[in-house]
Formats: structure tokens, C-alpha cells, sequence
């Protein structure tokens, strides 16, 4: 039996299902529906105020990741931690094999189709990164933390997928992967020196790491640093996007009247740019109540982490909603002409399945981590027993 | 557990740090949508209505224009067009190939059509071909679902049904160069042509009529979303020529191979009622537009088939002039009708001996017999009298010597010379023999035979300074009327003499063009002939004899010129003959002039006007 694997000092992991179901979060399930039917609603706008193609789907994929969520969230958080590991094991191997086989030629594609949704192994990662370092720190104490090599499993847990999604390359992706996994490593009582000595011979291996480019992944990687360069690609859809924001005004121009988004001068309006159909139809005032709302998920998020009672429990739920807001600032701010365009979406509004996927299976971590809050981990967790 | 504790407090006091920081960059997001919305929203969303529409201009059909009769000489004729869609193609070699199966395409074509799809974004037609046959249109269209991405579109060009009858006059129009004035947003419209030529140029506004233009809602990529507003221009306005394209035919065919130029127009309104320049060109070679080696041809040409001669010919007139010397004679007072002049077949000024045409002389002669025999001696001894400076105020009162301001561009100016003209251009003073070459029309002398026509008129209509133009007026038909016209200031008597002069030429035995009278009963013709040389005589040809002229290349060879009016009882119509190297006046130009003559008389376009204008006033009375 599972639970015999741990060590508990106060039990409630032991209630029935029934009993956990009164423990589960409704308000945040309402919430991230308010989300959600944002997204529907921005998404019917982008289709010319029809449900087809992407507003029925988005809400089909909703209601199934909803189902998950609670799946998740009901399993024992415990389970989670023992299985972290394989989970990224798992992870890791499907992001070798769809790398390899983007690699061999049989087709760029990297991820795997499961009808409803597309799992992209590096959306997984994600996930299981964030649980393995929060299983791995779970029981460390100050002092272990302190001691350099100790740092340095984990480190490795982090540069492997990193290095494997930069090569595709995907700097969105490696970047959120980074800075998720620093938050961890930063909540763990990691001296904020050590993130300098990292962040320094990164830098310095920069150079050398560019020597191992192709020619047009370095392209890639320029267009990226300088979207300037490339006025009708990149630097044309943020002109076009900054545009689009600013007319919208305070009040916006009106649900399906976005001219910006309906004559196509956004582009992917339905995915990376729905921010800014958001803004030009709804105005200052509808972005303003979405942001809002995400601030109300991350500081919900904030709450369970703090009320949690295991290390392990804390670690997870700070990572998820940090990630999460990583995928919210990010795609906003990229919208806005603050940060370089960068393949991010917006969390449960954008059109698409795996980041909606990531996101709620992240969240049904999170509840988890609520209705498990009293339990507590010995410091060595399934090592013990 | 102590390390527990320690590890809780370092995580809770990070946590409030991580917070805050997410709380500084929500900020910033916030600040940024105030900037962006606040802020700065009147200028983006200024931007925004910039990207949302286009306006096109929308071309208006263009201007017909015909002739007095209402024959079409110039409309717009449907025209198939194959173009590719990119985007539907795919692959475009493969689609061109198959087109070539039925309209072939030239190395050439494939490498224009290839270099614009590259230009082109993908959902913008190229054009493939144009000027498509009923029948290759039909066939592309048959052949439709194995040419993906082909679209058969109908234009307009501009047609010119009589093909090289009239070309001159009507022009040409051809694509927008960059040295023409584009105010009218029209001009930038791709395949828009303007008239460069004739009527087509002169009318070019009228013909153009008023562009419209179309509003579409566009999407970044330039994609037509749809039609906003649509506006309507107007249609060019048909232009009416005094032209009798009958006249015109008929010209053109008895000019036949002749380098020449034929104009006859009415002496009292100064419509011009034919204007035949030979050869002539094909105008719908320049709206479908020339390939170098046309071009090359056409301009390389001799006999300068684009030149409209009528109006930018310039020829010594010959002895055509010989009544501007009479007139300047008799109204100076250093002559009267009866004077006579004996000539022996030449005429010696100092040490020069200039000689007649004919060689043995005519003997004594008056002013009549002088211009029946176009003696050069009588003229000689005249043009001495009068002096230079007063034959050229003659010319200049006839027309000569500056534009007349026909409706048609190109028109040049001839040359009248006088002492001060020499003497500002040549800085020389003026040769008493010049006067004498210059009184029998050779020289520096230049005429247009549109010039050498009017000044004809303006003697036949009793000295009234009508001018010649070609376009009806399309509100008053009538606005030209002689009692509207100043004088040239010649007194009627003299003008007589000359009249009588012209007459005799024709209908008098021994006049020079008698054997080219007009033999409608009542209807006879009254003219002057004139033989201009090209080129000077050298001294060495002077010792060893002037050779015949059927001798020379044809190049140098002499023009022959005839100018006359007709009826002679009441004259209504005006005719200036050249043609160009064919020897002698009487023998080349005066019978062209007459079988036109005979043929205007019996069609009698101006008249027909008059006969419709008292219809329709019998009609008001009635």
C-alpha cells in the first residue's frame, strides 16, 4: 500500500473520495472557468462571432483537461512526489525520440497526436521538471543546499531538456524551462551568488555554443534577438499588434469589430496574438479584467502554496503558478512590444491544446497540493520505509 | 527540526520577494495598456484606419471619337486576357506549358511572366497573355480544369477600326511614361494608357473622361476582403472630327505608295475635311504595343510614316508662293494687273543671271499670264520691286510663317525670312538675288501644306483670316462662321487678279495645270502648281549641265506641290497637294489634287451641314 511508503505525524490523506471532493477548491475551478470563457468568446470574435472552428473546440478541450484536472487533483500528492521522477524520465525519452525523429527527416513534427489534444514533450517537461526539482529539494536541508555538488543532480535535471528544446530551437520553451525551474531552485534557499556564477558562465559558454550552430539555426536565433532585422516578419506583426492595441482605446471597438484581427493584420490572432484582438475589441477595461483575473489564479495559487504544510507540496505549487504567470507575462508582454516575439500562448485563452493541457495539469497539481495540505512528508520521503 | 524552521523562514521571506515581483511586472504590463490605450490611442487608432482601407481609382471607358458623319474612327474594343493566379497554379512552368499549347509563348514571354510572379504576392493575378482571339479564349476556357490558377479576363483597349486611314490625325495612345504629368490618380493605374498623338493627345482630358474609384477593405497581405463603396467616374467624352472618312479613303487609296500629304478643308469655317499624310501607320500596333524591331522600322523609315505631313511637313513652297509676291506687288502700288514683264528665260541682278524654268522664255507676259505660266522671270522682276521685308508681312498675313493652332500636336512653323530674321539668325545682312530666290518660293522659305491650304482659303474667301481645325464643336455644330473672321487686309480687286490667275492655270490652255482641270460641268477648279528643289545645284553641275530630275536618287529629287480651290464660281473648298520627291507640280501633284478635288465636290461634306442646317430651320418655321 502506498501509504505505508511514508511517514505521517497528522492524518488526512486517509479521507474517502467523497470526503476529498469537499476539500477540492471551487472558487479557483470558477475562476479558471471565467478564463476559459474569455477564451471562447475571444475565440468566436476571431472566427467572425461563429463557434467553428475554434471556440466549440476550446471549450471541448476545456471541459476534458476540467475532467483531468480533478483526476489529478484527487490523487494523493504523495503519489505525485513518488512518481516524479518517472514522469520526467518519461518526459525526457519522448523529447529525445521526437527530436531524433525531427532530425532523421521523417517529418519536423514534435509532438504526438492524440486527437483532442497534441502532446509536445517539451509542454511535459515542463511539468515534470518543476515536480522533480520539487520532489529533489523537498527534503534538503539548508545546509545540503548549500554545499555545491549537491546542486549539481539537479542542475543537470534542468540543462538537459534546456539544452535539447534550445536545439529545436524553441527559446520560448528554454526560457520558461529556465526560469520556472530558478524559481524553484531560488524558494529552496539557493544563495542568490550561485544564480550569478550560473548566469555568468552560461554567458561565457554562449560563444562556444554558437560555434556548434547551423548556419540558419544562428539566423534563427538572430531574427530572434533583433526582430528588427526582419521588418515584414517579426517587427511587422508587433507594429501591427501595437497598432491594434493602441485603437482599441479604453473601451475597445466592440465585440467582432477588431478591423485589426478581422482583416488579418495580426497575425495567428487565434493562438499567440488573441491578447490583442482582446484589447483592440475590449479595450483598456477588458484587459484590465483579464489580467485580473490571472492575478487572481496566481495569488489563489499563492495561497494554497503558502498553506500547505509539506515542503514538497510548497515547492510544487510556487513552480506551477510561477510557470503559469511566466506563460501570461510573457505572451502580454510580447503583444505589447515589451520583450522579443516568442512563441508563447496565452494560458486557457488561446486556441491550441497542449498549453491548455500543461496548464490545467499543473493546476490539478496544484488543487492536489490543497487537498493534501495536512499531511506531512518525512524529510526523506519514499526513501524511508 | 530546527533546520525545518530555518528552511520555512528563508522560503517565506523569498516567496514575499517572488511576489512582489510579480506584482512590479503586472505593473508594467498595466502602465504599458495605459501608454498604449491612453495615451497614445488617437494615433494608432489613426493607423489602424490607414490599414484598414484602399482606394483604387477605377479607369472611366474612354472617349469615341468619329467622324463628321458619326463614323467611328477610335472606340474601345472588348479584350481577352490570360492571367495566372500564383496561388491556385502552384506550379507555374507546368501551367505555362500547358497555355503554350494554345497561345504559344516566346522564351521571352515565359521569362516576364516569371520575373513578375516573383514580384507579385501570391494571390495577384499575372498577366499570361493578352489581346487573346475569340477562339484562343474559347479554347483556354475549354481547357480550364487542366490549368489551374488561369483566369480569362475581359479589358478594354483602344481600337482603331479603319486601321492606317487617318492614323495621324487620330494618334495613338500608349502606356503612362515618367515624364508625362500624373496628377490624375488614374495615371498610376497599372495597363492605363493616355493619348501621346493626334486627337488622342489634344483631347486627351476630354477623351479620359473622370476617374472613379473604389473603396475595398484590405487585409494585411493586401487581400481584397471586400467591396466599401464604389463611385462611379465619368465617361470620356466622344470627340467629332470634321473629317469625311469617305474623303479620307479615298485619299489615302489615290496617294497609293507616294510619300506625300493631301489637305482639304473649307475655306469659310476652316474645317478641315480630310488630312491624309502617306504612309501611314497602324495606331493599334501602339495600344497593344510595338516590339523594338517595329519601333526601329517605323522610325528609320524614309518616307517617315509617323510624321503627320500635313502639319509638320515643312517644303519650300515653290512657285505655290508666287501669289503672295503678286499680292505684295499690287498692294505695295510697285505694280498693276497690266504690268508686263518680258521674259527672255532669265534675269540678270548684278553679276548673277537667275533663270526660268523655261528655257527659251516667255516672253512678255502680265500678271495673269505670269502665274497661268508661272514664269519665274515675272516674279524675279516683282519680288525686286517690292523687296523681301513686304512679301514676308504677305505670307505672314496668309498664314505662313507660325503655327496656325490646328488641334493637333507637332505642328511646326514653316519659315518665312526676312532681312531682320537673317540678320538675328545668320548674322548676315540680307542679298538683294536672295529676294529673288525667296519670290519663287525656294530659299529659306518653309511651308506646311496646311499653311500653303489656308493661305489658298483666305484668297478663295475673299480675304478673310479663317483658320483650319479639325473637332465640331459638339454644342454648336455651326461656331465657326466667316462673318465672325477679321480681314487679311487685301483689297478684294487684287485678291481677283490672283483668282483669275489661279483659274487660268487650270482651265485656260497652256496654263501649267490644264491637263489636271476639274471637267464637272460648273464646277471647274481654280489652282497653282509649284516644283520645290531639294537640293542646291553645285557649281560643277552648273558647267557640266543640270542632270534630269528622274536621274537623281529619289531623295533628292524635286517635291511637287499643287494648291487650288473650288468651285471656281463660288468657291467653297480648299486643297494643298505635296508629294514628296515626284518631280514636277503639274505632273505629279496637280492630278492627285484634282481626282480629290472631283470627289470632295461630289460628296460635298461641308454643304451637307448646311443642307441638315436649313432643313432644320424650314422645320423651325414650319
Amino acid at each position: 500500500m502506498i501509504e505505508h511508503d511514508f511517514a505521517f505525524t497528522l492524518n488526512r490523506g486517509e479521507v474517502p473520495l467523497r470526503e476529498k471532493l469537499k476539500y477540492v477548491s471551487w472558487s479557483f475551478i470558477i475562476l479558471l472557468c471565467l478564463v476559459a470563457g474569455v477564451g471562447v468568446i475571444m475565440l468566436a470574435s476571431a472566427a467572425g462571432g461563429h463557434m467553428e472552428p475554434w471556440a466549440s473546440r476550446h471549450l471541448t478541450r476545456f471541459g476534458f483537461s476540467l475532467v483531468m484536472l480533478l483526476v489529478v487533483a484527487l490523487v494523493d500528492v504523495r503519489i505525485w512526489m513518488k512518481y516524479a521522477y518517472l514522469f520526467y524520465a518519461v518526459s525526457l525519452v519522448l523529447l529525445v525520440a521526437v527530436e531524433v525523429r525531427g532530425t532523421i527527416g521523417m517529418g519536423a513534427q514534435r509532438w504526438i497526436d492524440l486527437g483532442l489534444f497534441q502532446i509536445q514533450p517539451s509542454e511535459m517537461v515542463k511539468v515534470s521538471l518543476v515536480m522533480s526539482l520539487a520532489r529533489y529539494f523537498h527534503g534538503a536541508s539548508l545546509e545540503e543546499v548549500a554545499y555545491p555538488p549537491y546542486l549539481l543532480l539537479p542542475l543537470l535535471l534542468v540543462l538537459v531538456p534546456v539544452g535539447l528544446v534550445m536545439k529545436q530551437p524553441d527559446l520560448g520553451t528554454a526560457v520558461m524551462l529556465l526560469m520556472s525551474s530558478g524559481v524553484v531552485f531560488f524558494l529552496a534557499g539557493v544563495r542568490l551568488w550561485k544564480f550569478a556564477v550560473i548566469l555568468l558562465s552560461g554567458m561565457s559558454a554562449v560563444p562556444i555554443a554558437w560555434k556548434f550552430l547551423h548556419d540558419y539555426q544562428k539566423k534563427r536565433v538572430l531574427t530572434f534577438l533583433n526582430p528588427e532585422q526582419d521588418p515584414l516578419g517579426a517587427g511587422y506583426h508587433i507594429m501591427q499588434s501595437k497598432i491594434a492595441l493602441g485603437s482599441g482605446g479604453v473601451f475597445g471597438k466592440g465585440f467582432g469589430r477588431g478591423t485589426q484581427s478581422y482583416l488579418n493584420f495580426l497575425p495567428e490572432k487565434q493562438t499567440d496574438f488573441i491578447f490583442t484582438m482582446l484589447a483592440e475589441e475590449r479595450g483598456l477595461i477588458g484587459c484590465l479584467t483579464v489580467i485580473g483575473l490571472y492575478a487572481l489564479l496566481v495569488a489563489f495559487g499563492y495561497v494554497i502554496a503558502m498553506r500547505c504544510r509539506n515542503q514538497f507540496g510548497r515547492l510544487l505549487g510556487l513552480g506551477v503558478v510561477t510557470s503559469f504567470f511566466l506563460y501570461v507575462f510573457i505572451n502580454t508582454a510580447m503583444v505589447m512590444g515589451l520583450i522579443p516575439v516568442v512563441g508563447v500562448p496565452l494560458p486557457l485563452i488561446s486556441y491550441g491544446g497542449t498549453s491548455m493541457l500543461t496548464v490545467m495539469f499543473g493546476f490539478g497539481l496544484l488543487l492536489s497540493v490543497d487537498i493534501h495540505r495536512d499531511i506531512q512528508i518525512g524529510r526523506r520521503g519514499s526513501y524511508e520505509g | 527540526m530546527h533546520g525545518d524552521v530555518d528552511r520555512t523562514r528563508v522560503l517565506n521571506r523569498r516567496v514575499v520577494f517572488l511576489g512582489v515581483g510579480k506584482a512590479v511586472l503586472l505593473s508594467t504590463l498595466i502602465g504599458r495598456l495605459y501608454f498604449l490605450q491612453v495615451l497614445e490611442a488617437d494615433r494608432y487608432k489613426l493607423l489602424s484606419d490607414e490599414n484598414q482601407f484602399n482606394i483604387y481609382p477605377l479607369a472611366p471607358p474612354r472617349g469615341r471619337i468619329v467622324d463628321r458623319l458619326g463614323t467611328p474612327l477610335a472606340v474601345n474594343a472588348q479584350n481577352f486576357q490570360a492571367q495566372v493566379v500564383l496561388e491556385v497554379a502552384r506550379d507555374l512552368n507546368r501551367v505555362l506549358d500547358a497555355i503554350s499549347a494554345i497561345y504559344p509563348l516566346s522564351e521571352h514571354d515565359r521569362q516576364r511572366i516569371r520575373r513578375e510572379a516573383e514580384h507579385r504576392r501570391r494571390f495577384m493575378p499575372v498577366t499570361v497573355a493578352e489581346n487573346l482571339s475569340w477562339e484562343q479564349m474559347a479554347r483556354l476556357q475549354v481547357n480550364a480544369p487542366d490549368l489551374p490558377g488561369l483566369v480569362i479576363s475581359q479589358g478594354l483597349t483602344r481600337n482603331y477600326p479603319l486601321r492606317e486611314l487617318g492614323a495621324h490625325i487620330l494618334g495613338y495612345v500608349s502606356s503612362v511614361s515618367e515624364d508625362d504629368e500624373s496628377d490624375d490618380p488614374l495615371m498610376d493605374l497599372p495597363g492605363f494608357r493616355i493619348g501621346k498623338a493626334g486627337v488622342e493627345r489634344t483631347h486627351d482630358l476630354a477623351l479620359r473622361g473622370r476617374g472613379g474609384t473604389y473603396t475595398v477593405e484590405v487585409n494585411a497581405v493586401g487581400r481584397i476582403m471586400k467591396e466599401h463603396d464604389r463611385q462611379e467616374g465619368e465617361p470620356g467624352a466622344e470627340v467629332r472630327l470634321s473629317l469625311d472618312i469617305r474623303l479620307q479613303k479615298f485619299a489615302a487609296e489615290r496617294l497609293g505608295e507616294e510619300s506625300g500629304a493631301v489637305v482639304v478643308m473649307d475655306i469659310h469655317t476652316g474645317e478641315v475635311v480630310l488630312m491624309a499624310s502617306s504612309p501611314s501607320f497602324d495606331p493599334n500596333a501602339f495600344s497593344r504595343g510595338l516590339n523594338a524591331q517595329e519601333w526601329k522600322d517605323l522610325i528609320t523609315n524614309p518616307r517617315s510614316p509617323l510624321t503627320n505631313k500635313v502639319i509638320a511637313g515643312q517644303y519650300a513652297p515653290g512657285s505655290t508662293f508666287k501669289m503672295m509676291v503678286a499680292l505684295a506687288a499690287l498692294e505695295a502700288g510697285v505694280a498693276t494687273p497690266d504690268t508686263r514683264v518680258s521674259c527672255p528665260g532669265f534675269y540678270n541682278l548684278g553679276n548673277a543671271r537667275f533663270h526660268c524654268w523655261k528655257k527659251g522664255g516667255h516672253g512678255s507676259l502680265d500678271m495673269v499670264s505670269g502665274i497661268m505660266h508661272s514664269c519665274d522671270v515675272y516674279f524675279y522682276e516683282m519680288s525686286h520691286r517690292v523687296g523681301i521685308d513686304r512679301i514676308a508681312d504677305m505670307a505672314r498675313r496668309f498664314g505662313m510663317g507660325s503655327r496656325l493652332g490646328i488641334e493637333l500636336p507637332g505642328e511646326r512653323p514653316g519659315l518665312i525670312p526676312d532681312r531682320r530674321w537673317k540678320k538675328a539668325n545668320m548674322r548676315e545682312s540680307w542679298q538683294a538675288g536672295e529676294t529673288l530666290v525667296a519670290g519663287i518660293g525656294q530659299g529659306f522659305m518653309l511651308a506646311t501644306p496646311l499653311q500653303l491650304c489656308t493661305m489658298v482659303a483666305r484668297i478663295a474667301n475673299g480675304g478673310f483670316a479663317t483658320t483650319p481645325h479639325l473637332t465640331i464643336h459638339p454644342a454648336d455644330p455651326h461656331l465657326v462662321k466667316p462673318s465672325n473672321l477679321s480681314t487679311v487686309g487685301v483689297a478684294d480687286k487684287h485678291l481677283e487678279v490672283v483668282r483669275r490667275g489661279m483659274y487660268s492655270v487650270s482651265n485656260i490652255p497652256g496654263g501649267t495645270a490644264y491637263a489636271s482641270r476639274v471637267m464637272l460641268p460648273g464646277l471647274q477648279m481654280s489652282g497653282k502648281t509649284g516644283t520645290s528643289q531639294v537640293r542646291r545645284i553645285s557649281a560643277q553641275e552648273r558647267a557640266t549641265g543640270v542632270r534630269k530630275n528622274e536621274d537623281l536618287p529619289w531623295l533628292e529629287r524635286d517635291n511637287a506641290l499643287f494648291v487650288a480651290y473650288a468651285p471656281e464660281s463660288s468657291p467653297r473648298y480648299a486643297i494643298a497637294v505635296i508629294v514628296e520627291h515626284g518631280g514636277s507640280g503639274s505632273k505629279a501633284a496637280a492630278p492627285i489634287a484634282r481626282d480629290i478635288m472631283t470627289e470632295v465636290l461630289k460628296l460635298d461634306p461641308a454643304g451637307e451641314n448646311e443642307r441638315i442646317a436649313s432643313r432644320e430651320q424650314k422645320g423651325g418655321e414650319g
